[in-house]
């Protein structure tokens, strides 16, 4: 008898979650379809004056795509918990933690990344400034990964709970709160010419933080939803 | 047969595998079940018997460390029962297979492989070919019917390398021959020295040997648990 290894296990779970986003790549597809609607909708509302939008671009830019990920989010251990295989995660012998910590990274990669990867375009359609095009990319990086790790923990505390969609939202909202703020401030910053080295800065220490205690405090979350 | 297990001296002097003393669980202050008192040795398959709505998938998350008991206490190998002692050496099987259906039998079993380890001398492969679904690597689970579903959940306690089953109704949804193969695995699990706990309402139960019997009576509680 042998039990296998912690890193075969975290590979093993990547894996699937893989296949299962690839199986699905149709549910897939919907946050950047969301973000698209939403960024689309802001011209049609307050009409084509390219001065106007590049004013708030970043800014909405931001706000789709912290929603589009909201929108997602349930679905990180939504099937896993209805078919048991979270009982299977729970059970298993290896750092429940680190299991989690590789969910919420196939989560992030699968969501966020291309929600990232499509910012430019976004930006494009609501004639963001030259100065942004680089950094509003930037700032969503170091800050979607902390909306993923903060949105992670909610969602495995309520993930037990049946229609928690409106409860999770209610304790998402708060975290996220100083994450569009330092995360857009950047980016309004640097479009007003000042220095915004230091939300960035933030950011990214907060992402640090959360990378380390975000999984093991989605492990004890779990846990409790469990029981 | 280790499994008629008596309470006999040579059984005395092996440390139970599972213990139980005093045990009991109450939801929202309402008893479901116990106080209750067993235990379970290297060998043994003992059946837990009860009504529906009597505890029985209760008492296995208890044992599996999914619930802590309201009272009294469980010990594992004479220690205190935590998720980290208990989870190298347990495979539970609950209502939800934890199958992924869009994912194949195969792939399912894989992953199982994967995260909880492997008995050595087995294969996803062969394990599936040894719940009678030979053929069926490669068909999505949500294709098969429940009872195909059954017997993939139970290929994949197989493969564990663990000692100790816990099963919830293993025998839900099988037909005769796949009631047939669950006592097989039993027994042949405790013939090499594995422990299993099994639930049943009673319908479809452990026929060979004496099973030790765990009657699980919801008298204190007759709502719906």
């Amino acid at each position: 008898m042998r039990s296998g290894s912690t890193a075969a296990a975290c590979a093993a779970l990547v894996r699937r979650d893989l296949t299962l986003v690839w199986r699905r790549r149709g549910d897939a597809a919907n946050p950047i379809l969301f973000a698209l609607i939403v960024v689309a909708l802001f011209p049609l509302a307050l009409g084509p004056e390219p001065e106007q939008l590049r004013r708030i671009a970043a800014g909405v830019v931001f706000v789709a795509i912290l929603l589009a990920g909201l929108l997602a989010l349930d679905t990180l251990f939504r099937s896993d918990y209805e078919d048991g295989s979270l009982e299977q995660l729970v059970l298993s012998p290896h750092p429940l933690s680190l299991l989690l910590a590789c969910k919420i990274a196939v989560h992030w990669f699968t969501t966020a990344l291309p929600l990232i990867i499509v910012s430019p375009l976004l930006g494009e359609l609501l004639h963001l400034a030259e100065p942004l095009r680089g950094l509003l990319p930037l700032a969503l990086l170091l800050a979607t990964p902390l909306l993923s790790l903060l949105g992670a923990v909610c969602v495995a505390l309520t993930v037990g709970m049946y229609r928690s969609g409106m409860l999770l939202a209610l304790l998402v909202l708060p975290l996220y709160v100083p994450v569009l703020i330092f995360g857009a401030g950047a980016c309004n910053a640097a479009q007003a010419g000042l220095p915004f080295a230091a939300p960035l800065l933030w950011l990214g220490a907060a992402l640090v933080l959360a990378l380390v205690l975000a999984p093991l405090a989605c492990a004890a979350a779990l846990r409790i939803s469990l029981s | 047969m280790p499994h008629t297990a008596p309470a006999s001296v040579e059984l005395r002097d092996r440390p139970a595998l599972l213990e139980a003393r005093g045990l009991a669980y109450a939801r929202n202050d309402e008893p479901v079940f116990g106080p209750l008192d067993f235990t379970l040795h290297p060998g043994e398959v003992v059946l837990v018997e009860g009504d529906n709505g009597a505890g029985k998938t209760t008492l296995l998350r208890l044992l599996s460390g999914l619930l802590a008991p309201t009272s009294g206490e469980i010990r594992l190998a004479g220690e205190p029962l935590t998720l980290a002692r208990l989870s190298p050496q347990v495979a539970l099987l609950s209502h939800a297979n934890g199958l992924k259906p869009e994912l194949t039998a195969i792939e399912n079993l894989r992953f199982a492989a994967g995260l909880l380890g492997l008995r050595s001398g087995l294969s996803p492969t062969t394990v599936l070919a040894g719940v009678g679904l030979a053929g069926y690597d490669d068909v999505p689970t949500r294709k098969l019917s429940a009872g195909q579903k059954k017997r993939v959940a139970l290929a994949r306690v197989l493969l564990a390398p663990v000692g100790l089953w816990l099963l919830d109704e293993p025998y839900a949804n099988l037909d005769r021959d796949g009631i047939q193969l669950v006592n097989r695995l039993l027994e042949n699990h405790a013939n090499r020295g594995g422990a299993a706990l099994i639930t049943s309402h009673g319908a479809y139960a452990y026929t060979s040997g004496t099973p030790r019997r765990i009657p699980l009576r919801a008298d204190a509680n007759r709502s719906d648990a």
